[in-house]
C-alpha cells in the first residue's frame, strides 16, 4: 500500500455532538465470580484521540475495552459514549454499538459469507441501506485497506493479515464515530503485523477516535496520543507515549516493558 | 514357536472354525423350504408396483412431515434450551428428557390412541396423527443436535455481529444459525435415516388404505398370503431409501471436514 488512504470523512464533527468526550468510564468495576478484574477504572477518551492500553495478560485491559461497548456488562460503574450513559437499562445498546466499531484478535469474519457480504450484511440488516449503496461503501473501504481484488473471496482463502484488514473495513462500513481494537495483531504471523498496523496508522492520522489494546510498543510509541498502563484492574500509570514507554515512573511499568522488549 | 507364528496359527484356526460353522448351518437349513417361505419370486413380483406407489410413498411422506416438523420444533426447543430465561430452559430440558426417555412406540400410541380418548377428537389430516407423533419424537433428538451445532459456532461470531449493531435475534438468524446448520447437515442427515426406519412404528396405529406404510404393507401382505416374502421385499425397499441417504450423510461429512 503505497498511496496513503484517507479516512478523513469518518471524523465526526465535534460541534454536532453534545460533548467532545467520546468514551468515558466512571468507577468501572467488573467481577467474574469472585475474581475482580476491573477495580474502579476512570477513563476519558476525547474525540479524535488515539489511546493505547498496555499491560500484562490478565491485567483486565481487554475486559476494559469490552465494557466500552457492553460486550461485557460492567458489575458497577458507568460507561458513557458521547455523553450517553449506555449502562442505563433504558439505553438502546444496539443503536450505540453502531457508532462504535470493534476489531477482534481472532478477526471474527463471518466464514459463510464472501468478503463483500461480510462488509454489507450489517449495513443492510441494521442500517437498512440498499444493496447497491452498501456495496459501493464496501468497495470504497476495501480500496482503503488495499484489498479491492478480494471482493468475492471467502475469509478462509485470505491470510490472517488480509482477514484482519477486511474486519477493519467491515467496521468502517458502519461509519462509526470511534473504534475499539482488541489485540488485533496478536494472532498474526510476524510478517503480517505490519500491513494491519499501517491501516490503523492511516486511520489514526485521519482523525478517528481509537482505543487500542496492544502489545505493539512501537505502534503505541508512534501513533498514540496517550498510553495507559493497566495493572491488576487499575490504571497504574498514564501519560504521553514518551512518558509511559520511555520514562515510566513505576517499577511495575518498567518491569512489564522490560519483559515485552526482551520477548 | 515365535509370537508371530502363533498369531498366524490362531488366525487360521478361527477362520476354519467360522467356515465350519457356516457350512454346518448351510447344510442344516432346508433351503428349498426357506425359499418357499420367504423368497418366492411370484409373491415378490406381486408386491410391485403398489409397494412403491402406495407403501413407500407413504413412508416417504411420513418421513418428510416428521422431519420438517421435527426440525422446526427442534429449533424452537434448542433455542429455548439456550435461552437466558430459566423457565424456557427447564421446559426444553424436560421435553428432551421426556421424549428421549420414553420409547417412541409408546409416544406414537399415546398420540394415536390416547389423545382421541382424552380430548374427544383426533389430530386432523390423513397423515396428521402419525406425522405429529414422529415430529414430536424427532424434535427431541434434533433439538440436541441443533443445540450442539449452535454451541459449536465460535462465540466471537456473535460478538462481531453484536458489535456491528445487530440485535441478538438478528445475529442469531443472519450469522449464527446459518453457520450452525452447515455444521449440522451430516448429523441431521443421519437423523433422517433413523426417521425413515422409525416410520415403521406407525404400523401399530390403525392404518387405513390411505396411510399404509412399508412395514404395515409387509405385515398385511404376509398375513394375506401366509408367506414372509412381502416382509423381505419391504426390507429391501427400506434399504433403497436408507442406503443412499446414509451415503449422502457420509459424503456431506467428508466435504464438511475438507472445507473447515
Amino acid at each position: 500500500m503505497t498511496d496513503t488512504p484517507s479516512f478523513a470523512e469518518f471524523t465526526p464533527t465535534a460541534d454536532a455532538l453534545p460533548t467532545n468526550i467520546a468514551i468515558e468510564t466512571q468507577q468501572l468495576c467488573k467481577c467474574f465470580g469472585d475474581n475482580e478484574v476491573l477495580k474502579g477504572i476512570d477513563l476519558q477518551v476525547k474525540l479524535g484521540e488515539v489511546v493505547c492500553i498496555i499491560g500484562a495478560s490478565g491485567s483486565g485491559k481487554s475486559t476494559l475495552l469490552r465494557c466500552c461497548n457492553l460486550l461485557e456488562q460492567p458489575t458497577t460503574g458507568r460507561v458513557l459514549i458521547e455523553g450517553i450513559d449506555i449502562t442505563d437499562p433504558d439505553c438502546d445498546v444496539d443503536a450505540v454499538r453502531r457508532r462504535i466499531g470493534m476489531v477482534f484478535q481472532q478477526f471474527n469474519l463471518f466464514p459463510h459469507l464472501t468478503v463483500m457480504q461480510n462488509l454489507t450484511i450489517a449495513q443492510r440488516r441494521v442500517l437498512k441501506r440498499d444493496k447497491s449503496e452498501a456495496e459501493e461503501i464496501g468497495r470504497d473501504m476495501l480500496v482503503r485497506v488495499g484489498l479491492s481484488e478480494k471482493v468475492a473471496a471467502y475469509p478462509a482463502h485470505l491470510s490472517g493479515g488480509q482477514q484482519q484488514r477486511v474486519a477493519i473495513a467491515r467496521s468502517l462500513c458502519m461509519r462509526p464515530d470511534m473504534m475499539l481494537f482488541d489485540e488485533v495483531t496478536s494472532a498474526l504471523d510476524p510478517e503480517l503485523v505490519g500491513e494491519v498496523l499501517e491501516v490503523m496508522r492511516d486511520l489514526a492520522r485521519s482523525g478517528m477516535t481509537m482505543l487500542v489494546v496492544t502489545h505493539e510498543m512501537g505502534f503505541a510509541r508512534r501513533v498514540a496520543d496517550r498510553v495507559l498502563f493497566v495493572d491488576a484492574g487499575v490504571i497504574a500509570e498514564e501519560g504521553s507515549p514518551d512518558q509511559v514507554l520511555v520514562d515510566p515512573q513505576l517499577a511495575r511499568t518498567r518491569e512489564f516493558l522490560q519483559m515485552v522488549i526482551e520477548r | 514357536m515365535s509370537k508371530r507364528r502363533r498369531a498366524q496359527l490362531i488366525r487360521w484356526a478361527v477362520y476354519a472354525l467360522t467356515l465350519l460353522g457356516v457350512g454346518a448351518l448351510a447344510l442344516w437349513i432346508d433351503w428349498a423350504h426357506v425359499q418357499d417361505a420367504m423368497l418366492r419370486p411370484d409373491l415378490a413380483k406381486e408386491q410391485f408396483p403398489d409397494i412403491l406407489t402406495k407403501a413407500a410413498k407413504n413412508t416417504v411422506i411420513f418421513t418428510v412431515f416428521g422431519f420438517s416438523g421435527g426440525l422446526v420444533l427442534g429449533l424452537v426447543i434448542a433455542l429455548m434450551r439456550l435461552s437466558s430465561i430459566r423457565a424456557y430452559r427447564w421446559f426444553a430440558v424436560g421435553y428432551i428428557e421426556l421424549f428421549r426417555g420414553v420409547p417412541a412406540l409408546l409416544t406414537i400410541l399415546i398420540i394415536g390412541f390416547g389423545i382421541p380418548i382424552a380430548l374427544g377428537s383426533r389430530i386432523p389430516g390423513t397423515y396428521g396423527p402419525g406425522a405429529v407423533a414422529l415430529a414430536i419424537v424427532a424434535a427431541a433428538y434434533m433439538a440436541e443436535t441443533i443445540r450442539a451445532g449452535i454451541e459449536a459456532v465460535p462465540k466471537g461470531q456473535m460478538e462481531a455481529a453484536r458489535s456491528l449493531g445487530m440485535s441478538h435475534s438478528r445475529a442469531m438468524a443472519s450469522i449464527v444459525i446459518p453457520q450452525a446448520f452447515r455444521l449440522m447437515i451430516p448429523p441431521l442427515t443421519n437423523e433422517l435415516v433413523l426417521l425413515v426406519k422409525d416410520t415403521s412404528l406407525l404400523s401399530v396405529l390403525g392404518v387405513t388404505e390411505a396411510t399404509i406404510e412399508l412395514t404395515r404393507w409387509g405385515r398385511n401382505a404376509t398375513n394375506h398370503s401366509a408367506n414372509a416374502t412381502p416382509l423381505v421385499v419391504a426390507g429391501f425397499v427400506y434399504l433403497l431409501l436408507t442406503i443412499p441417504l446414509g451415503r449422502l450423510a457420509a459424503m456431506l461429512e467428508r466435504r464438511g471436514k475438507q472445507t473447515r
